[in-house]
């Protein structure tokens, strides 16, 4: 019950705040921050009594809903999610005091702001395909609205590509569930959505993993975004409000990785494995291709934004690396990249509000006016490039560690992208904080005040909090990714004990080449 | 005492804090105090334990203080911990010692600064992560520290942030350094995946019985990691960021660029010792590239007439030597030369500092000249490490170098002993061209400027570096056997058996039914010959002199001369131009990938990618259009339609 309290909590604020009267903007925006920070107050209270020696369902909740489809409404947490619930709610927090300043239509946008937070904590804890893939789409709307509202001149366009890009994916992966849902009622005899029903017994062919693999893959990669899915994600950040720009860039991408986790690793592991190279590949290409793109941007938040696709390249990698360093690190990489990107997006917000653009040729020189902007803007642009005793260092390395146990060539060419992330950052920083400050109208822009500061010293606690003692981030995962890491390695690929004879069998021949193809890849002498 | 190794990094981290934080609030002398002092204690403690380490019997001399677990995923553990041995032991001497002088020093030369503040905070966290660097005890904390002084000196470089060239300068130098970081990540990953740690202790233990003498795997590595290690001590081909460092403040030139930092790669390959034992080749490789770059900078040396870019080079030519020692496996003479360079380059750029400061800023050594005279004791203790560095002797760069080259010739070959007496007659030769061109002859100061002595807070740590570098040849006495204090002082950590390892190897190579190679060469140790020894080093002593001698006559007896003889040739304005080698780096990789970039974005995202989503939405809007045609609206039309679908049903239902 307190997991679905606090999902649900956002929208009654949003309920609330709609029946309060437009003019009273003040308390609208208190009333939506307070229950923004109960929020993530109460949520930090669910990581307090996270047992982190298992990786069962936890604060597990679940009743019929309708029960004449086997549909439930079911949510819990584990590893997985724990965190990324946790965050979602801080950025919520973060993202509602970056907004104070927003003029038009207040009411709503609040409304949407809350309305929005509790469709990707949904995400997070569905564990019915029916009720997940409800909140997945809910949680378009609101954003849908934000950009195409208070977004910048381009919002329509962009709001509509965002909408478009995404509900295809989405649509294939419906297709998907509702093929598993008749598929699992044949070879079981039981109408279910449910997802930790489904997981233990499902047991599918190898060509069948490989189309639900696809359609489930599709959605998820346009959500990272993965190379070549990722356009629509520089046109939504460009348009949209910095508070838009922070949760999805902060969240919203975290829900394609969390999908991947959630459910192409332990639904088809037989199609992950025979799959990885070509996954490897793209998100190799994402992270060169994002970072090169980045290098040459004009608009600096164009350029956060293609450095997502970079860092997002390293999330998958991680995921794909099968192994716990691989995935611990690309957990940790899904924090990282939510607060880090979250907060460049704050900080260009903060010099768009001030100076209404964003271009990096309008600016340099910032750092003598606005020096704790300065100190700020490099502690997150460090933390970025993944500096060591900063938050992306961590995940960085367990990530490109993990994959090197697989292949030590995707290795080689994963970290050049940290070569790539100092050219771009760097040389980005250079122009807009130093050099001279020529532009006459930078000379009197004043420092970040106290709401601009509230707002970024929780993330630079993270950073270096995460940089220097990972460990209480690194432990929750640990007992989830291990059980993860058994269900999608070849062990699994056996057909399942409880498996009923209508189901497809996995062919034996194609389990013992990948075993032992895999077996000889742990075995093979390292010298 | 062990126990309390952790405060030597934490003392300089305070430092930063609390001068980054409160520093525009105490004021700039208070600031000067809570620099040095902090760094002093770190100084105070390492002298502690010291001593505590001189009365450890020799093989037990290693100490480990585990702090904390840093990161942990299933096996692999990465420990925030430290190692206190004979090897860290002399770099944490030199860092904390010559980084207290430089500290004291800047007090004086930064003294007219607006964010003083800031320049200590970075020099406090830089001395932070340099000791995180030599005293880590695994792979990964010589990581922190290994970007941690490469952050500190982006910052530094880049201290005069207003001014585009040490912004371009400091980027630079982030960047190449980031080049070799990514190798040597890579053999941090490879060896994890060998080892299943990174812990240096269990690493080097288990290499000798895990790895293949001369095979794969082995070689891989230690080219990665030398990768790194040019990087970050301005080898070929990565050098080329250190000369454009030196739009740094003069001080740290000297700490960063020249005494600690830049030899961290030779730390680094010494501290691998055991693995690059076992790679014959990349042994060879180091040698050659450190050899080359010792000629390469040097050459360029002679033509520069930048005080603090001639000394840049200087650092690069002789960091090559340092490389060149670890080549022909004298790593004892590269840490002897490490520390005999940082005390004589430290007080050659705080001298050149002191000419700089009391010029008003001059640096072109053609507007200085007859220096002497105004500044006696820079121009005394600039002297003495100017012979130092040119092998006089008895100053110590005569012992360190002569240890090198005789390595070079008994354990390698004449060829790169070659290398390395080139290398020293130039060195001479520059060095006394900087000298003479600066303190001696008629002064070719602006006549608005009054050269004046810097005061004593500069004037001291170049009396004290002086000395050091005088008689700091005394840690390494050749000739006569167990007087070299550094050789015994190093052995328990350079130990290697090389015996053992080939038995070992063989053993290897004999379980998967291959035949070992003729490995007997390695074993074979050369003889120690003084007779040799003793004539190498006249020899040497011979050749500086004349490299004194040739920049006596160029640049004090016919000053007219260098410009006679270098007018029209295309040589010399190929060496003076550095051999367009930032020109070709710019032409082959900055441009290229600007443009790439530029074309991947407007043709591959804009076009291609986004053309294929906009015209998949096209083709629908089309298809909608013609759909339109048949809502037109018109009743005839409908009805037209109608009777067109009931024939067609018709036809389907008879036929």
């Amino acid at each position: 019950m307190f997991l679905t309290f606090l999902t649900f909590l956002p929208l009654i604020g949003a309920i609330v705040l709609a029946f309060m009267p437009k003019e009273q903007e003040g308390a609208i925006k208190q009333t939506a921050l307070a229950f923004a920070v109960a929020d993530f107050l109460l949520s930090l209270q669910l990581w307090a009594d996270f047992d982190n020696t298992t990786h069962l369902m936890q604060f597990e909740f679940s009743v019929p809903w309708i029960s004449s489809w086997g549909i439930n409404y079911h949510v819990g947490i584990d590893g997985i999610s724990l965190l990324l619930y946790v965050m979602t709610t801080l950025l919520t927090m973060i993202s509602i005091i970056a907004s104070w300043e927003v003029k038009k239509e207040i009411k709503l946008y609040m409304m949407a702001m809350l309305s929005l937070s509790t469709g990707m904590l949904g995400v997070f804890v569905a564990l019915d395909f029916f009720l997940f893939y409800a909140f997945w789409e809910f949680q378009l709307v609101p954003m849908y609205l934000i950009i195409g509202i208070w977004g910048g001149p381009r919002r329509i366009y962009a709001a509509v590509k965002f909408f478009l890009y995404t509900a295809v994916g989405s649509l294939l992966m419906l297709v998907a569930i509702i093929w598993i849902y008749f598929h699992i009622q044949e070879a079981t005899g039981i109408f279910t959505t449910d997802l930790m029903y489904i997981t233990e017994h499902l047991n599918l062919d190898l060509a069948t993993q490989k189309w639900l693999f696809m359609a489930f893959f599709l959605a998820f990669a346009i959500k990272v975004p993965m190379f070549p899915f990722h356009t629509w994600l520089p046109d939504a950040h460009v348009e949209a409000p910095t508070a838009g720009s922070v949760i999805l860039a902060g969240v919203l991408l975290k829900m394609g990785t969390y999908g991947f986790l959630r459910f192409n690793l332990p639904l088809f592991p037989f199609a992950c494995n025979v799959f990885l190279p070509y996954i490897a590949w793209l998100s190799i290409i994402g992270i060169i291709y994002g970072a090169l793109v980045s290098l040459v941007q004009e608009d600096l938040k164009k350029l956060v934004a293609y450095s997502s696709v970079s860092h997002l390249g390293f999330v998958m990698l991680g995921i794909f690396a099968f192994n716990h360093y691989g995935i611990q690190g690309a957990l940790l990489q899904n924090l990282n990249h939510g607060f880090s990107t979250g907060a460049l997006f704050l900080l260009v917000g903060m010099i768009y509000d001030r100076r209404h653009t964003r271009l990096i040729s309008e600016f340099g020189g910032l750092s003598k006016q606005m020096p704790k902007y300065a100190i700020c803007f490099m502690i997150i642009a460090l933390s970025s490039i993944g500096l060591p005793g900063t938050n992306g260092f961590v995940g960085e390395f367990l990530i490109l560690l993990g994959i090197f146990q697989v292949n030590g060539l995707w290795a080689a060419f994963a970290t050049s992208g940290v070569i790539f992330a100092a050219c771009y950052i760097l040389w980005m920083f250079q122009r807009v904080m130093f050099m001279e400050l020529k532009n006459p109208k930078n000379a009197n822009l004043p420092d970040l005040n106290l709401r601009e500061m509230v707002t970024l010293v929780p993330i630079i606690i993270l950073v270096f909090w995460i940089g220097f003692y990972p460990k209480p981030f690194l432990k929750t995962f640990e007992p989830t990714v291990a059980h993860l890491i058994k269900q999608v390695g070849p062990d699994n690929f056996k057909p399942g004990a409880q498996h009923n004879e209508h189901a497809g069998l996995i062919q034996k021949d194609e389990i013992a080449k990948l075993q032992k193809k895999l077996n000889r890849e742990k075995e093979n002498p390292k010298f | 005492m062990f126990h309390l190794a952790f405060l030597v990094p934490l003392f300089p981290l305070i430092g930063s804090i609390v001068n980054g934080f409160f520093g525009l609030r105490i004021g700039k002398k208070a600031v000067g105090w809570v620099a040095c002092g902090t760094v002093a204690f770190s100084f105070l403690v390492t002298l502690l334990m010291l001593g505590q380490l001189l009365f450890t019997p020799a093989e037990e001399r290693l100490f480990e203080q585990t702090l904390f677990t840093w990161m942990a995923a299933g096996d692999f553990n990465a420990a925030f911990g430290f190692q206190i041995d004979p090897l860290s032991m002399v770099m944490m001497m030199v860092v904390t010692g010559v980084g207290f002088l430089i500290h004291v020093y800047s007090i004086g030369y930064m003294h007219d600064e607006y964010s003083y503040y800031r320049f200590f905070a970075y020099l406090n966290l830089f001395m932070f992560s340099m000791l995180l660097l030599v005293m880590g005890n695994n792979f990964l904390m010589m990581f922190i520290g290994w970007e941690g002084v490469g952050l500190c000196s982006y910052f530094l470089i880049g201290y005069y942030f207003e001014k585009k060239s040490a912004c371009d300068a400091g980027t630079k130098a982030f960047v190449m350094n980031r080049v070799g970081d990514f190798a040597f990540l890579l053999a941090i990953m490879y060896i994890f995946y060998l080892f299943g740690t990174i812990d240096y202790t269990e690493v080097f233990h288990a290499a000798p019985e895990k790895l293949i003498l001369g095979a794969e795997p082995v070689t891989i590595i230690t080219l990665l990691l030398f990768v790194g290690a040019t990087g970050k001590s301005a080898q070929i081909p990565l050098y080329t960021w250190l000369p454009d460092a030196m739009e740094g403040p003069t001080p740290v030139s000297a700490l960063i660029h020249a005494a600690t930092m830049v030899t961290a790669g030779v730390y680094m390959v010494v501290r691998c010792s055991v693995l690059f034992n076992m790679a014959p080749f990349s042994m060879s490789v180091v040698a050659f590239i450190g050899g080359g770059t010792a000629i390469f900078a040097a050459t360029i040396g002679m033509t520069q007439f930048d005080i603090k870019r001639v000394l840049a080079y200087s650092t690069v030519s002789q960091i090559g030597y340092m490389f060149l020692a670890c080549g022909v496996g004298a790593y004892t003479a590269a840490i002897f030369h490490l520390v005999t360079h940082a005390f004589f380059k430290a007080c050659l750029f705080l001298g050149s500092g002191s000419v700089i400061h009391g010029l008003h800023g001059e640096q072109d050594m053609r507007k200085m000249g007859d220096l002497k005279k105004h500044q006696p004791v820079t121009y005394i203790t600039f002297l003495i490490s100017t012979l130092a560095i040119a092998g006089i002797f008895p100053l110590s760069g005569f012992f360190s170098k002569d240890e090198i080259l005789y390595h070079a010739l008994m354990d390698g070959n004449t060829i790169l002993w070659g290398m390395g007496v080139t290398g020293a007659l130039l060195t001479a030769f520059y060095m006394f061209r900087l000298v003479f061109m600066t303190f001696w002859g008629e002064s070719r100061v602006d006549p608005h400027v009054h050269p004046h002595e810097s005061p004593k807070v500069m004037t001291l740590p170049l009396v004290i570096l002086a000395g050091l570098a005088a008689f700091g040849g005394l840690l390494g006495i050749p000739l006569v056997h167990g007087w070299h204090a550094l050789h015994n002082w190093l052995e328990p950590v350079l130990h290697f058996d090389m015996a053992s390892t080939l038995e070992h190897s063989k053993h290897l190579l004999h379980e998967v039914g291959r035949h070992a190679p003729h490995w007997e060469a390695l074993l074979i140790e050369p003889e120690e010959n003084i007779w040799i020894e003793i004539s190498l080093m006249l020899l040497s002593l011979t050749v500086a002199l004349t490299g004194i001698a040739g920049a006596y006559f160029c640049y004090v007896k016919k000053p007219g001369l260098p410009d006679e003889l270098i007018k029209g040739q295309w040589g010399y304005d190929l060496v003076k131009n550095k051999y367009e080698v930032d020109e070709f780096y710019d032409a082959t990789f900055v441009e290229p990938t600007i443009q790439g970039s530029l074309l991947l974005w407007k043709k591959g995202d804009a076009q291609g990618i986004d053309g294929a989503v906009n015209g998949v939405a096209q083709i629908l809007g089309w298809c909608g259009q013609q759909a339109r045609v048949v809502q037109s609206g018109f009743v005839r039309n409908y009805a037209l339609f109608m009777v067109l679908g009931f024939i067609m049903l018709l036809f389907i239902m008879f036929f």
